[in-house]
């Protein structure tokens, strides 16, 4: 068969880093190929090279069979790349159609979007793929799968025929993924070459056709999904075997860290996005949410941490009522916060490491002594989280945003957890992050839970909310609606009373633990 | 960090401005020959002034209040809070100023105290009206300070009328009641001396600029508060998630961009020992472009203070030389501030792929 792409040689060098390192990469026509590596392996790089978002430094790359040096991305696209990025790029404030066809406006006379040829060629390359969506919704409106689907068919009408995408799994829930791999196969059927990017390994050996596996910047093999299984790809990525997740004794105490009473959150139109819960977290306890996005759990958590205000409810820390306290007042009482988004309300993402390291815990030592600010100690934390979350960065002065998504969100993660938090709220903890890293970050989790942490968890990943919670309760329309025990229950399970389905057969509705 | 590195981050930290100064060198000088004069006559005529002693004195005398208006803006600046209205908060804070300092007669330091008080105060309380609007309506400070701007020149117009000396014909109409000389900064008569000028007054109130400048230095690189102003201006959503509140930070900056702003002023108050109705304008509005200069690097906005301060001169003595039209300073100006945002975009980038460069070399070696 004929190659989509072919690189050749690519070598792109970044301040203190080597992210790619002589790569050679071969993409069938018509095939879906899958692109496997640790976090900072040099994925989103190489991809972003492809796409021309960067020039590679050295190296060929040829697009089905002709020598290609695209200086922009418009170059791409008019070669048929597009590229769904690992952080989103959509405007929230404008319509999906808007979205759409921004930058690719059809104009009637010179400065006027034609609507109407627009809507209509949206129709087509919706129904052509089976992507449907309203295309007169704001984009802030959806939720992920839906702008997913948006940024998809964006790049579609724009006529690509080769697609890469970054991680499009990571903010996915299972029955989303499969929507996702339903699309990608009809993309497939229909002539697309799909590259993608994705960590968590089954899903890699259900739907690629082919995987290759960078590590360090450098390719080390190309594999069959057949001839391979999800421990063996692991080797090959970190070259040492996969970690198995450990089952652990339950350490819950009977003694309350946090209690949700009664909260009510209303949304913008004034209806409740958090809809009369109530909960409990013990000391020592993982208490995960489960719900598809949207259901209200991102509200709970930001009424928790108080960075939005709630319409009616009390929120209680260790015995005090915390319903009227500032978010620094929280944060300071033992609140730790891993956003839903890092590059939103995780990141300074122009500011070095260690000013990141900071954030949140900046009235404390180590960071301060008073109303002074402590480089010094600011700087010795940060290389301690560093080594212990092992954030692969050439050193602390580079910028946030030098770092790889999944090193960006370990950064995150040790900020958080070397603060010793009597409660962490995590909003996807380990989202990007590699099976290796995931694993120690688990680890990390389950031991502060034994000193005593209180976690309340939300998480896309529904293996991660098994494997972590001690409890799960299922967020519906911005109602608790079943409390599980996750030694009881599986993912496809769970997946199903999260889109209300098995709604009926619970009855202890409202009120958990 | 050794030294060759050193040089070279200081070296790249200078090429933008210093490319800019002289792209506006070149580019004024083929609008002078186009207009029909010498442009060396000219820049010859410019440097011979700034060579003087005594024009050196002038223009530090002159740099000292845009160096302050410069901080004032750079405070906000370091947020993404824009106080374009500098303006009418020194002006305002001036006359208010002037106008109590008349009134009373105190010792010389509490005289003193009280003049800066009420003109850090007065600067303070009119930012925090924009402050007030931005927090409390979620009107964009940018509107609200330009108008406050236009309101604030209205009142000092009837201010000056209403607040007008009393008493001898020969001082009625020419600003407020004189300031006693015990509320006057003493000038820095001294320091000119020393290299052999006595008849130039250096002004004390470049004393209050220094302290400033450390004073900025100090709050935004090593304290809590100018961490969390940098945060807020970095990514205002981390900012709250890591507990720094919007509005209380909003409302502080704004009050504190005020309160140095307020002191922009006093240069022309002790020069003159009272407010006139013809009292300096347009500081604010050069703070802020000496501010873009200056990157609000506190010794970066006193070059960028200095560097108005000599064209300013320059335009001067070119109305007296007579070998250019004095708008040339004006036109470099322009070209000075357009090119050096751009520059400081091109260093960066170029740092960049240097960098890159450099560490590839140095994994070569390695291997
Ligand atoms: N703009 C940049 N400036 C400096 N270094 C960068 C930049 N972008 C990426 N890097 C570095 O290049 C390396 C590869 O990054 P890349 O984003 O390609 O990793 P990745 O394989 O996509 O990882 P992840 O799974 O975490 O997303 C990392 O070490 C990263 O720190
Ligand atoms: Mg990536």
């Amino acid at each position: 068969m004929a190659l989509a792409i072919e690189l050749t040689g690519i070598t792109k060098r970044f301040p203190g880093v080597i992210a790619n390192d002589d790569i050679n990469l071969a993409v069938e026509a018509g095939e879906i190929h899958a692109i496997c590596g640790e976090n900072g392996a040099g994925k989103s790089t190489l991809m972003k090279i492809l796409y021309g978002m960067q020039p590679a430094d050295e190296g060929v790359m040829k697009v089905n069979g002709e020598i290609v040096d695209f200086t922009s991305p418009s170059e791409a696209i008019d070669a048929g790349i597009g590229m769904v990025h690992q952080h989103f790029m959509l405007a929230g404030q404008l319509s999906v159609l808007e979205n759409v066809i921004l930058g690719a406006e059809p104009t009637k006379s010179a400065n006027r979007i034609d609507r109407a040829v627009a809507t209509k060629h949206l129709a087509e390359v919706g129904e052509a793929y089976g992507l449907t969506i309203d295309p007169d919704d704001l984009v802030e409106t959806l939720e992920v799968g839906e702008r997913q689907r948006v940024e998809i068919i964006k790049v579609l009408y724009r006529g690509a025929k080769i697609l890469i995408l970054d991680e499009p799994t990571a903010v996915l829930v299972p029955q989303e993924v499969d929507e996702l791999f339903r699309n990608m196969r009809e993309l497939k059927a229909d002539g697309a070459t799909i590259l993608f990017i994705d960590h968590k390994l089954e899903e890699v050996l259900e739907i690629a056709d082919t995987i290759t596996v960078l590590r360090q910047g450098k390719t080390v093999a190309t594999v069959k999904p057949t001839d391979v299984t999800t421990a063996d790809l692991a080797e090959l990525m970190v070259g040492s075997e996969l970690p198995t997740p450990a089952t652990s004794a339950s350490t819950v105490t009977d003694e309350v860290a946090l209690e949700i009473r009664d909260l009510t959150v209303l949304d913008d139109n004034g209806r409740p996005s958090v809809d009369n819960v109530s909960l409990r977290v013990h000391r020592g306890e993982v208490v995960g949410v489960a719900g598809v996005e949207g259901n209200g759990q991102n509200e709970m958590i930001e009424a928790v941490m108080g960075t939005e205000p709630i319409h009616a409810g009390t929120i209680i820390l260790h015995n005090s009522d915390i319903t009227r306290l500032s978010v620094r007042a929280r944060r300071e009482a033992g609140i730790g916060y891993v956003p839903q988004d890092r590059h939103h309300e995780g990141l300074l993402l122009e500011a070095p490491l260690w000013e990141n390291a900071a954030l949140g815990y900046q009235t404390k030592a180590p960071f301060s002594r008073g109303i002074w600010f402590d480089s010094a100690g600011t700087r010795e934390r940060t290389e301690k989280i560093r080594e212990e979350f092992d954030v692969r960065t050439p050193d602390i002065d580079v910028s946030a945003h030098a770092l790889s998504g999944g090193n960006q969100q370990k950064l995150i993660i040790g900020r958080e957890m070397a603060s010793e938090p009597e409660l962490l709220v995590a909003a996807h903890p380990t989202r990007g992050i590699d099976v290796g890293a995931q694993a120690a970050v688990w680890e990390n989790i389950r031991k502060a839970r034994r000193a005593g942490m209180a976690t309340l968890l939300i998480s896309a990943d529904l293996e991660e909310l098994i494997g972590l919670s001690d409890t799960i309760v299922v967020m519906y329309k911005g109602r608790l609606v079943a409390v599980l025990d996750p030694n009881e229950i599986d993912a496809r399970a769970l997946g199903s009373y999260m889109t209300g389905a098995n709604l009926a057969l619970d009855t202890t509705a409202g009120d958990a633990s | 960090m050794t030294d060759d590195s050193l040089r070279r981050r200081i070296f790249m930290t200078l090429a933008a401005p210093v490319g800019a100064v002289l792209l506006s060198v070149v580019f004024s000088a083929i609008v002078l020959l186009i207009a029909g004069a010498n442009p060396f006559a000219a820049y010859a005529d410019m440097f011979e002034h700034a060579a003087k002693l005594e024009t050196q004195v002038s223009m530090i005398n002159r740099a000292t209040p845009l160096y302050i208006s410069g901080v004032a803006a750079a405070i906000g600046f370091r947020m993404n809070l824009f106080n374009i209205g500098v303006e009418g908060q020194y002006l305002l804070a001036a006359i208010f100023a002037a106008f109590v300092g008349g009134a009373v007669a105190l010792p010389g330091v509490f005289h003193i105290g009280l003049i800066l008080l009420v003109a850090m105060f007065v600067g303070g309380m009119w930012a925090g009206v924009a402050g007030l609007l931005y927090t409390q309506r979620g009107i964009n400070e940018v509107i609200s300070t330009i108008m406050l701007n236009g309101v604030a020149l209205g009142l000092v117009a009837a201010l000056v009328k209403e607040w007008q000396a009393k008493g001898d014909i020969a001082i009625v109409k020419v600003g407020t009641e004189p300031i006693a000389d015990s509320g006057i900064i003493p000038n820095l008569t001294f320091i000119p001396e020393l290299f052999g000028d006595i008849r130039n007054d250096l002004t004390g109130v470049l004393v209050i600029a220094i302290v400033v400048g450390i004073s900025y230095h100090v709050l935004i690189n090593r304290t809590v508060f100018g961490y969390d102003l940098r945060a807020s201006g970095a990514n205002p959503f981390a900012a709250r998630a890591g507990g720094i509140p919007p509005k209380r930070m909003v409302m502080t900056a704004m009050l504190m961009s005020g309160a140095v702003g307020g002191l922009v002023g006093m240069a022309e108050i002790m020069d003159k020992g009272r407010y006139n109705p013809n009292f300096v304008g347009y500081l604010g509005f050069n703070g802020i472009a000496v501010t873009l200069l200056g990157r609000n690097h506190p010794a970066g906005i006193a070059l960028g203070a200095l560097l108005w301060a000599f064209l300013e001169a320059s335009s001067n003595i070119l109305q007296v030389t007579n070998t250019a039209p004095k708008e040339i300073a004006d036109i470099m100006k322009g070209v000075i501030l357009l090119s050096t945002v751009i520059g400081y975009e091109v260093v960066r980038r170029i740092r960049v792929r240097e960098e890159a460069a450099r560490t590839a070399a140095r994994l070569a070696e390695v291997a």
